[in-house]
Parts: C-alpha cells; sequence; structure tokens
C-alpha cells in the first residue's frame, strides 16, 4: 500500500557544457491527502526543481530523471509526457512565488483562470467565467464581478497571490505544490495568505506542499517538514519534531535566521557562513561540510565520506556524521539557549 | 595611332564590317556582328507591325516639341511630330542630309542669307484631322520663344529672328504682331527674317520647335501632357515620368511623308527605368533599345565585353563628342602660353585614353573638332613618343615661361563621373613628372557649369587653373559644335560651357563663318580656329568619344545616323 | 485618450513643420549663404545652352528673387490654402493641400505623390505580409529549436539577408527569375490592383521578395531573442502547469508577449517604408515614392523634395502615433497620458 503521494529515490540532473548538475540526488518522501508536507532549503538546494519535478515539467527538457514518483497509485517519471499534462492543472496544481511574473501580464486574471478551467473542462466560456467568479470569492477577493476582468498588474500583492490560489485551485487538484507562496508578501499579507491555504486544504482535502526557505512558514502548516540541501534530504520529520528538536547543524542555521513576527528581524542569530554548494563540484563527504561549523567534530569524516539519511527516532531521519547524541547535546546545551534568549 | 588614322576620314566609319554589305547584314536568328549597324542598316526590312519597346534611364526634359532639347528627344520626337525639315533617316554620314518632312523643299535663301523661305506640304493633318498650315508653324515658333514657360528648349530662334521690340512670346504677347520674324503670307508658306546673315539656318529648322502646334490646343505647360501629333503616331497614352504609349496616327498620310517607314504598330516607353535594369533587359531581349541613347552602363560592361555573343550585339561608333581639358588663362600663371603648352607636353594623352575607356571608350583624338565633322583635321602640335608626353620639350616650355621647377594648381571634374576622375589622376601624375602640381577638385555635375567650373568668378578665386570637359554637338554641323565652346563673346557670369576660349581672332573668324555661303570655306576656316585653339592650349583634347550601344532581340532595319549620333528612332522596326 | 491623440496630433504638425522648415533651408537657404544667386538656382531648370534672359525669367517664374523666408511663406501658403499656376496658355488652380509644381516637369506634386503612394503601400503591404509571417515563423522555431541546424543556418540566412544590399539581390533575382527562367515579372512591371489583382500580385512578387527578406531577416532575429526571453518567463511555467498543449504555452503565452517589441518596429518600419522603399523601387524601377525622391533630389527638384520629405515625415509620425496606441491595446500595462 503507497501513499498518495510517493516518491523515491528521485533523482533530477541536468546535462550542462561545465558538467552534470545534481539538482535533485536521491530524494525519497511521502504524503497523504490532506496533509501537508514543507520542503525547506535555501534557493538552489534543489526543492523548487523537485516540485516542477513532480508536475512533469521536466519532461521533453534536458533534465534526466530517474526514481519513482507514485500520484494516487499511478507512476509519473516512466508516463508519457502527454498523459502528465493532462493531469497537470487537475489533479496536481501548482502555486508559483512573484504571483507579477508568474501571471500573464496581457491577459485578465480573469481570462487566466477561465483559461486553467477550460483546459480540462469542456465548457463554454460562459460558464466558466462564472466559475472563475466563483473562484475569486472563495479566495477572498471582493467584488469578483468587476475584478474578474482586470489585468495582474492592477491587483496588489496579496491580491495576486490570493488570484494565482483562485487558479490554481480552479479545477479542484488533489495535490497542491505551493512554491514560496508567501515570499513577495509583506508580513501582514503573509499571515492571511498561509489561513488561506490552510482553510482551503481543509475545504478542498487535498494533500499540498510547500516549498520555502522560511521554516516559519512551514512550522504552521506542515504536518512533515523536509530539509533540503545540495539536492539531499538532510532531515526530514515530524514538523514539531524538526522545528522543537532538530539534529541537523543546517537546520539549527535555518532555525537561526529566520524571521519572526514577534521581533524585529536585525541580526541573524546563527547566520549559515558561505553559499549553498555549486551542484556540478559538490564538495566531497558531507556537502554542507565547508559551511558547517562542526565539521571538525566528525574525526575526518565530514570531507571523505558522504553521509547516510538515518533515522534517529521514530519518524524522524537526519544525514549527519555527527553521533545522534553529540546532535542533541549541542542543541540542548547550545543552539537552542542562544535561540531563546534573545 | 591606327585608330587615329582611321578615324581620320570623315566618311568612313572606324571598326572592322566594312566588307559586309548592308543588305546582307545580320538577319533575323541569324548571326549578330559588332557594329552591324554603324554605316550601314543591321537587318534591314520594309515590315510593319509589332511593338518596339523602348526603356529610359532618366526622363525627356519634355515631349512638347517646343521645350525640348535633349538629343534622344530631338530624335525621338520625330516620330509623333514634323518639323519643317529632318535628317534624313540613313546610316552613317548619309544621315547627315538634311531633306525637306513638312516643308516641300529645304530652305530658299535670300542672297543676303537673312531671309528663308519655305513651303509646307499639302494634306498633311494633325490626329484630330485638322489641316496642317504654316500658321500653326509660326505659332510652334512664337509659343517656344516664351522661355518662362519653355525653359528646356534651344534658344537659337530667339536669336537669330527679328522679332518686335518688347515681343514676348505668344502667350503674354498673344495678339502682337511678329511679322518681323515669321511671316505666313498664304497657308503654305512660311517665310523666316533674320537679324543677320545665317547660312546655316535649315539646320534649326529640323529641330522639333517647327513642329506645328495648333493653337487652340496648346496648353502651355500642359501641353506636353498631350501634344497634338502629326507624325505617324501619337500619344494613347502619357504618364510622365513613368512613360507613354504611342500607337498608329490614321491621319498620318505615307504619300505626304516619303521619310519615314513607320515600322511598329505600337511604340511603348518606359522611363525612370533602373539603369543597370535596363542593361539587363537589352540583354535578355525584353527591352529592344535604351532611348536615351547613353549606351551600356559601366555595370554591365564586364559582362558584355567579353562575351562574343554578347559583344557581336553591340555598336560602337566614334560619336561628334570630344572630351577634353579646359585650361584657363584666367588663372596664373597659366596666363602665359608657354606654361599651357608645358601642359599639353607633358600630359601623357596613352593614359588619358585609357582613363576614357581605352578601345571601347574612344579614339585618341588632337584636335577639338571630332573626327566626323567638317573641319577636322588632326593637329600634330605636341606630338610625343607612344602619346605619352614630351618631358623634355615641357620643360623646355616651362623654363621659357618662368617656372622651370613647375607650379602648383588645382583641376575640377565632375565627382559622379568615373572616367572624369580617371582623367584628372591621369594628368596629376603625367604632370608632376615635370613639377607641376595638380590638386584634385571634384565638384557635383548638376552644378558644374552653373556654380562652380563654369562661373569665371569662382574659377579666379579658387584658381582652377584645369577644368575636365566634354562637349556634344547640337547638330551634325561644325558651327553647332564649335560656336558654343570657342566664342568668347557668349562668355558670361554663370553656365558657362567655354572656360577657357577667348581669342579675338577666333570669334573674328566666327563671324565670316556665319557670313559664308561655301561649305568647303568654312571647314577650312573652322580647321584655323581649331589649330589656332590647340596652338594657345587653352584646350587639351584627349579622345572623340565612342559610344558603346546593345541591340535588343528582334530588331530591324536598325542604324546609327551620324546626325542622331544613336540609333535612328524614325527607321527601326521589329520582328514579330 | 483623447486628450492624449490631441496633444500628439499637435506636436506631429510641430514636428512637420520643422521637416519642412529644416528641407527648405537645406535645400534654398544653405546653397544661398555658400553663394548660390538667384540665377545660379535658375541655371538647374533651363536647358542647355540658355541665354541668361532665359534664365532670369525662369528665376523670376519660380520666385529664386524673394527672400527665402517669404519663398518658404508661398509654400506653405500652398499647402493651406492651395495656389494658382500659371501654364502660359492660362491659369491651372492647385488646391489645398498644394505642393506646388515641379520645377523639372511643371506638373503639379501632390498628384503624382498620391498616385505613387499607391505602389508604395502596395510594395509595402505585400512584403510586409511576407516578411511578418515569414520571419516571425522562422523566429519561433530556431528559439523553439534553439541550436539546432534549422536554427543555425535559418540565422544564417538571416545574417545574410541583413547585409546584402537590395540593388544586389534585386538586380540578381531579377536576372535569374525575370530573365532567365521568365518566372516573374521584369522590372517596372506594374498594374493597380483595382485593375487586375492577379496581375498586380505577380508583378509586385518579385520585389516582394526581395524586400521581404531584407526585413524578415531583421523580424526572425528580433522574433527570436524575443521568444528567448519570453518562453523562459514565469508565466510561461505556469501555463505548462495549468497543463495547456504546448503549442498553446508558444502562441497564446509565448509569442503573445514577443510579439509586443515586433509590433512597435513592425509599425516604425512600416511607416519608414511608406515614405519610400527608395533602394527596391529604384532597382525593380517601380514608380513609388521612394523613386520618386530619388528622382526628385537628383533632378534638384525642390518642390517635389520638399513634398516627398514632409510626407514621408508623415508617415513616420503617424506611425509613431499608431504604435503608441497600438501599444496601449497590445500591452494592458501601458497607459497612455
Amino acid at each position: 500500500m503507497t501513499a498518495f503521494l510517493d516518491v523515491k529515490d528521485l533523482r533530477i540532473h541536468f546535462p550542462t557544457d561545465d558538467g552534470l548538475v545534481r539538482s535533485v540526488d536521491g530524494l525519497t518522501f511521502s504524503l497523504e491527502r490532506g496533509k501537508t508536507l514543507g520542503i525547506v532549503g535555501e534557493s538552489g538546494s534543489g526543492k523548487s526543481v523537485t516540485s516542477l519535478g513532480i508536475l512533469g515539467l521536466h519532461k521533453g527538457g534536458r533534465a534526466r530523471m530517474s526514481g519513482e514518483i507514485w500520484l494516487d497509485g499511478e507512476e509519473l517519471i516512466g508516463a508519457s509526457a502527454d498523459h502528465v499534462r493532462r493531469l497537470r492543472g487537475k489533479k496536481m496544481a501548482m502555486i508559483f512565488q512573484d504571483p507579477l511574473s508568474a501571471m500573464h501580464p496581457y491577459y485578465t486574471v480573469g481570462d487566466q483562470i477561465i483559461e486553467a478551467y477550460r483546459i480540462h473542462h469542456d465548457v463554454t466560456k460562459k460558464v466558466a467565467r462564472k466559475h472563475a467568479i466563483d473562484m475569486l470569492g472563495r479566495v477572498g477577493i471582493p467584488e469578483p464581478t468587476s475584478r474578474v476582468d482586470d489585468y495582474p498588474h492592477q491587483f496588489s500583492g496579496g491580491m495576486r497571490q490570493r488570484a494565482m490560489i483562485a487558479m490554481a485551485l480552479s479545477c479542484d487538484p488533489e495535490l497542491l505544490i505551493a512554491d514560496e507562496p508567501t515570499t513577495a508578501l509583506d508580513v501582514t499579507v503573509q499571515a492571511q495568505i498561509l489561513d488561506l491555504m490552510r482553510d482551503l486544504q481543509r475545504e478542498f482535502n487535498s494533500a499540498l506542499i510547500v516549498i520555502t526557505h522560511d521554516l516559519g512558514v512551514v512550522a504552521e502548516l506542515s504536518d512533515d517538514i523536509l530539509v533540503m540541501y545540495g539536492g539531499k534530504c538532510v532531515e526530514y520529520g515530524a514538523a514539531e519534531t524538526v522545528f522543537y528538536d532538530p539534529e541537523h547543524p543546517y537546520t539549527w542555521g535555518l532555525l537561526g535566521s529566520m524571521p519572526r513576527l514577534d521581533r524585529e528581524r536585525t541580526e541573524r542569530l546563527l547566520p549559515i557562513k558561505g553559499s549553498p554548494p555549486s551542484l556540478i563540484n559538490v564538495p566531497p563527504g558531507c556537502a554542507f561540510h565547508p559551511r558547517c561549523p562542526y565539521a571538525e567534530r566528525t574525526e575526518g569524516r565530514a570531507e571523505t565520506e558522504v553521509p547516510e539519511l538515518l533515522k534517529t527516532s521514530p519518524g524522524h531521519l537526519v544525514r549527519c556524521h555527527m553521533a545522534p547524541e553529540e546532535r542533541r547535546r549541542l542543541w540542548e546545551s547550545e543552539i537552542k539557549p542562544m535561540l531563546e534568549t534573545t | 595611332m591606327a585608330l587615329a588614322a582611321c578615324a581620320g576620314s570623315p566618311t568612313q566609319t572606324p571598326g572592322q564590317g566594312q566588307s559586309a554589305p548592308a543588305a546582307t547584314g545580320a538577319t533575323a536568328g541569324g548571326t549578330e556582328v559588332a557594329d552591324a549597324a554603324v554605316g550601314k542598316i543591321y537587318n534591314p526590312s520594309d515590315k510593319k507591325g509589332g511593338t518596339l519597346k523602348m526603356a529610359n534611364t532618366a526622363d525627356w526634359d519634355s515631349l512638347d516639341p517646343g521645350n525640348t532639347y535633349y538629343g534622344y528627344s530631338l530624335n525621338f520626337a520625330r516620330l509623333y511630330g514634323r518639323a519643317l525639315l529632318m535628317f534624313k533617316a540613313a546610316p552613317g554620314t548619309d544621315g547627315n542630309t538634311l531633306v525637306p518632312d513638312l516643308a516641300e523643299s529645304v530652305g530658299k535663301a535670300s542672297d543676303d542669307a537673312k531671309t528663308w523661305t519655305y513651303k509646307l506640304r499639302k494634306g498633311v493633318k494633325f490626329e484630330d484631322g485638322t489641316e496642317v498650315t504654316s500658321k500653326d508653324v509660326a505659332y510652334a515658333v512664337a509659343r517656344q520663344f516664351d522661355k518662362e514657360i519653355h525653359p528646356n528648349g534651344p534658344t537659337y530662334l530667339n536669336a537669330l529672328l527679328d522679332w518686335p521690340k518688347g515681343y514676348k512670346g505668344a502667350y503674354k504677347s498673344k495678339d502682337a504682331d511678329f511679322s518681323s520674324a515669321v511671316e505666313t503670307p498664304d497657308d503654305q508658306t512660311i517665310i523666316f527674317h533674320l537679324k543677320e546673315p545665317f547660312g546655316l539656318f535649315d539646320y534649326i529648322m529640323q529641330m522639333p520647335m517647327t513642329m506645328p502646334v495648333p493653337k487652340d490646343k496648346d496648353t502651355g505647360t500642359k501641353y506636353q501632357e498631350h501634344v497634338i501629333s502629326t507624325g505617324p503616331y501619337k500619344f494613347e497614352k502619357n504618364e510622365i515620368g513613368k512613360g507613354f504609349t504611342l500607337v498608329r496616327n490614321d491621319q498620318w498620310d505615307p504619300a505626304t511623308d516619303p521619310n519615314r517607314p513607320a515600322l511598329p504598330d505600337r511604340i511603348e516607353v518606359q522611363t525612370g527605368v533602373n539603369a543597370d535594369d535596363v542593361d539587363n533587359r537589352l540583354i535578355s531581349g525584353d527591352v529592344h533599345i535604351a532611348v536615351d541613347g547613353l549606351g551600356i552602363g559601366n555595370a554591365a560592361l564586364p559582362k558584355v565585353l567579353p562575351d562574343p555573343a554578347l559583344k557581336a550585339r553591340t555598336d560602337n561608333p566614334v560619336q561628334q563628342r570630344t572630351w577634353y581639358t579646359s585650361i584657363i588663362p584666367d588663372v596664373a600663371p597659366l596666363d602665359n602660353v608657354e606654361c599651357r603648352r608645358a601642359i599639353a607636353f607633358a600630359a601623357d594623352r596613352n593614359s588619358l585614353y585609357r582613363a576614357y575607356g581605352g578601345e571601347t571608350g574612344g579614339v585618341i583624338t588632337t584636335s577639338l573638332i571630332p573626327p566626323s565633322m567638317a573641319g577636322y583635321k588632326p593637329i600634330d602640335l605636341y606630338k610625343s613618343e607612344g602619346d605619352k608626353g614630351d618631358v623634355e620639350k615641357a620643360k623646355a616650355a616651362l623654363a621659357k615661361c618662368g617656372q622651370p621647377n613647375g607650379f602648383e594648381t588645382n583641376i575640377a571634374y565632375r565627382t559622379e563621373r568615373t572616367k572624369e576622375k580617371a582623367a584628372a589622376e591621369s594628368l596629376q601624375q603625367s604632370l608632376a613628372r615635370v613639377g607641376i602640381k595638380l590638386t584634385l577638385k571634384p565638384y557635383p555635375q548638376d552644378d558644374y557649369f552653373a556654380l562652380y567650373a563654369g562661373k569665371p568668378s569662382y574659377v579666379k578665386e579658387n584658381k582652377i587653373g584645369l577644368a575636365i570637359n566634354g562637349w556634344g554637338s547640337d547638330y551634325p554641323d561644325t558651327y553647332g559644335f564649335m560656336q558654343a565652346i570657342t566664342d568668347s563673346r557668349d562668355i558670361r557670369d554663370a553656365g558657362n560651357y567655354n572656360l577657357s576660349v577667348k581669342i579675338p581672332e577666333v570669334d573674328k573668324m566666327i563671324d565670316q563663318i556665319k557670313a559664308e555661303p561655301d561649305a568647303a570655306k568654312r571647314a577650312d576656316m573652322w580647321s584655323q580656329i581649331d589649330h589656332m585653339v590647340i596652338d594657345q592650349a587653352v584646350v587639351m583634347p584627349s579622345v572623340a568619344s565612342k559610344a558603346l550601344y546593345m541591340r535588343g532581340k528582334g530588331l530591324t532595319n536598325l542604324f546609327i545616323s551620324d546626325s542622331q549620333q544613336m540609333y535612328d528612332y524614325v527607321g527601326v522596326g521589329v520582328q514579330q | 485618450m483623447v486628450t492624449y491623440i490631441i496633444r500628439r496630433v499637435i506636436g506631429a504638425l510641430a514636428m512637420l513643420l520643422i521637416v519642412s522648415i529644416v528641407t527648405f533651408a537645406i535645400f534654398f537657404l544653405v546653397p544661398r549663404l555658400a553663394g548660390a544667386t538667384p540665377e545660379a538656382f535658375a541655371a538647374r531648370y533651363v536647358g542647355r545652352g540658355a541665354s541668361m534672359d532665359t534664365i532670369r525669367l525662369v528665376a523670376e517664374r519660380l520666385g529664386f528673387y524673394d527672400p527665402v523666408a517669404v519663398q518658404y511663406g508661398r509654400f506653405l501658403k500652398g499647402i493651406v490654402a492651395g495656389t494658382e499656376y500659371d501654364t502660359g496658355a492660362g491659369v491651372d488652380h492647385c488646391p489645398a493641400p498644394c505642393f506646388g509644381y515641379s520645377f523639372i516637369t511643371q506638373q503639379p506634386v501632390w498628384p503624382n505623390l498620391m498616385d505613387r503612394s499607391r505602389v508604395t503601400l502596395s510594395l509595402g503591404i505585400g512584403a510586409a505580409v511576407l516578411w511578418l509571417v515569414g520571419g516571425v515563423a522562422t523566429g519561433v522555431l530556431s528559439a523553439l529549436r534553439r541550436g539546432s541546424f534549422f536554427d543555425r543556418s535559418a540565422m544564417g540566412i538571416a545574417l545574410a539577408g541583413v547585409s546584402l544590399p537590395i540593388f544586389f539581390t534585386g538586380m540578381i533575382s531579377l536576372s535569374i527569375f525575370s530573365y532567365g527562367l521568365g518566372w516573374t515579372a521584369p522590372g517596372g512591371a506594374w498594374v493597380d490592383v483595382t485593375i487586375d489583382p492577379l496581375q498586380w500580385a505577380y508583378n509586385l512578387l518579385l520585389p516582394w521578395i526581395t524586400l521581404a527578406l531584407l526585413f524578415a531577416a531583421t523580424y526572425a532575429r528580433l522574433t527570436r531573442a524575443g521568444m528567448l526571453e519570453t518562453m523562459g518567463e514565469d508565466y510561461i511555467r505556469t501555463a505548462r502547469a495549468k497543463g495547456l498543449v504546448e503549442r498553446g504555452v508558444v502562441v497564446k503565452h509565448g509569442l503573445r508577449a514577443a510579439l509586443t517589441p515586433i509590433v512597435t518596429v513592425f509599425g516604425l518600419d512600416f511607416g519608414l517604408l511608406m515614405g519610400g522603399a527608395v533602394l527596391t523601387e529604384s532597382t525593380f524601377s517601380l514608380n513609388g515614392l521612394g523613386k520618386y525622391a530619388v528622382d526628385a533630389i537628383k533632378n534638384n527638384d525642390l518642390p517635389a523634395v520638399m513634398g516627398v520629405t514632409l510626407l514621408a515625415a508623415l508617415f513616420v509620425v503617424v506611425a509613431n502615433l499608431v504604435v503608441d496606441l497600438l501599444y496601449a491595446v497590445v500591452d494592458p500595462r501601458v497607459r497612455l497620458a
């Protein structure tokens, strides 16, 4: 018995003139209907590539994909491009970040929702339009009957994101992927959008993947959290576990750089030094070791040996050379107090 | 030079093919021979019918017979108009003969050559069926007098005839009596009264100014849009700037016209056609004749000359046109004849010959008068070995001039004309051998005479010592060629073609020529004038120009006449 | 919107006025400052060997003795109020807009311009259709198959198309297709579309293709660059994520956005072209505005030069205005104010 969405050993590689880019390198996770998975990582960690891979948007391109993606009992990697296209938008839909650029500037918001609906439903324009207005109302856009004929640039940022959500939900998808849904928005609007998504997910009972660099966003929304680094999963577990008892130094870094509503963000407590690794020349050993403050505690294995993703407690997987006890001690004694005091 | 020697006999045309009798010239589909239309008839025929297609790279100055002066226009106008006289439509020198056209005979001059009388043929009609009378000719002459309305035509008649004082032409002096100039005692007679004797008046009478114009149909500047025909063809359609079509004029009676075979049924003329395209279409046979008579363009030459099949379809006659350099005595030190002679000695004539296009461009000449005109004599004053110039004699002349080390001056030429540029550069090089330094001064050809080389004040101010020049005749008499470029009394503020000849003896002799009825004596006097001009080194002739014409496909009865200096448009026909 | 258009029209009129002043100055004032006398001007419009009297008469008739400002005023008056012309045999009335009478042919300029703009328009429209369809299609295919053999060869040809002068390609193609194979009409062939549409198209086929090649190259490159850019946009990904078929993605979303700059360039190109496709018309001996302009300049035919310059300027100004208006239609983000 497989889950509603079951991703197994997903690899997405891009051959380039400079070498092979291993954007996603052996990712495994699963998700049930009505549940939410948060995928967290810096830009370039492979999280967006993963979501596009699930949607089949790499098909026909240069990407080399391997592994398995099972959606509702159907394998997608081996399926034909056209078959996946038919599922796209209907069975699985995506909410993109920055709706100003993700929506076509030359078509009205209504037209774009109507288009999305009519691809999968053989209905007249009139019917589709009514549906679009309906959807806009449901995502909380006031006066949807008149706003339906507005262009994206005539909407505010929050409104645009709502419209984007309306578009994604127009065909009642069972899997919804939201890629940085709140990044382009200011803080108060962020909260509204997150609330909206939570409500809608409950209403539609869809499986939701939220992709973000912001742990705060997923903490509120997710059931599970998957932390990605260098195309690999470095920590995966229930949201409260990853949030309250993280064991990977990278997760600590993410937590440290998390913006918080209750406090002004003036400095990052645990800034992650350096920049994300090149996906062509992935550092040998642990991909994170050049940036890891604790790399010297691994008796040199960090530079030579790729750490395994190992179960550290039930439902909690961590990819780190440090011993689990050492990691927990560091978290309890050093990191957690520092995060709490300020 | 063999070429120069060959051109020395005016009755003989240069080039080969003399042995082929005219009657057996190239026939339809037969082999083409170069120069088949020079001095003889190419593909003789009297078969009527077909459409003659002509193309013009530019446009007429005007189709109005009273307002046109272009050489090809004078040739072409005879298709739709009949002047009192015309040049015989015949090949070579035979084409120089004046024959009566509208008139019954050539002019009858009074003893003092001041009164010229012409009798008109009976039965000549305008295209609307109206009979042509002498009044129509008189009106045509009176209307062309108004140069404000008709500025393009020749001014001979304005200058020669004894017009009443204050006369302003047929438009402004509508009802004025101008019988002091032109008299029409009856419908068939017209008498011209001249101010001074002029023995060559018949040559003027063949120009289109004497083609009759019906007064009630004259629309002034708009008459060109529909000229009322008296010739074998009339205008069917005329779009100025684009082209026109001539069709047979059913009112033209061949019985009244022994001169025109009128072979084609229809003549289509396209104007403003890209010059390279015209050459291509001549080659392909899409067009029969390039009407402007300018010859093959530079772009097509490299294609035509090396190809025997194409070359065989060309005609390369010597024209009544001389390319020369004016040596201007207004500019020091050229006011000294020895300095001018130094230039004439030092110039490399062979190099100039090549500058003007070599074999197909012309023949080296030492006189101003073209080889086929009366009075032509080779002048050997500045002979040199191989025509390369005589450096020693040039240096000697410079010493006599008091400039033993040479001097500096400027040479003008027309920017657009590559051959003239090459000629100026050739002189620059050959004169440098004796220390004469030339600076090249190109000027736009449109304003060359009006603003620059032809404007004495400009020439003096800018020290234009030399100017590349060239001249062709209006009609095949030496007077028509020489007077305009040697008579110093016509030099005015601007717009001169005579840039350098200011010799009182020459002026005096021109007056004598005007009154001299004996053609042989006139020719002799022209030879003397030519000699004086060359001896004074105010003109340095380079080449007698040759043109290179291309025959289209399917032409009949084609020939070049000396009077037209190009294919004769009256004679030509087409195969069907 | 209305105020915007009114403002633009006023601006356009001012622009035309400036163009007319500059043109007039170039042809009338500059030579005068360089020392040309009225007679020197007039000497261009008389026959060979004309007497000084003739030249003075012509200078008088053409108004060269008047100050340049007066001459210009007369020109403007003709455009606004029309003018009268002495034909000798009578008076010809030239109604407004009267650009005067040609110094060379003594024909009124305006009817000539109108007549010839039909040729230029015919040439322009046919060529525009060809180059738009050909150029855009090539550009789209090139962009979609970036780096492929098709892309490389198409862009190579495009480069050649842009670099090869029309008088060269035109002459060669006339030689081959018209005079060699006899497939197309010879140079100068022209029938108005209202008389015989088929013959009209047949006559213009070669000029169309030749002219279109020149522009198609530019449009192919422009479309390719535009498509490469827009196909990388986020909204393209969105369209795909909706499950739209690829053709719909390319045409409805990609091309639609990539066409915006093409509309702009096309408007300006077409406006410029309407002022006369100088080289094409000269090469193919088509009596359009371009050839008219060349002949006018060659002959120093000043009224004709003025007329054609102003008409060309008008076309450009109008094209600019249309492009700006169209831009607001094409791109809803643009607001006209």
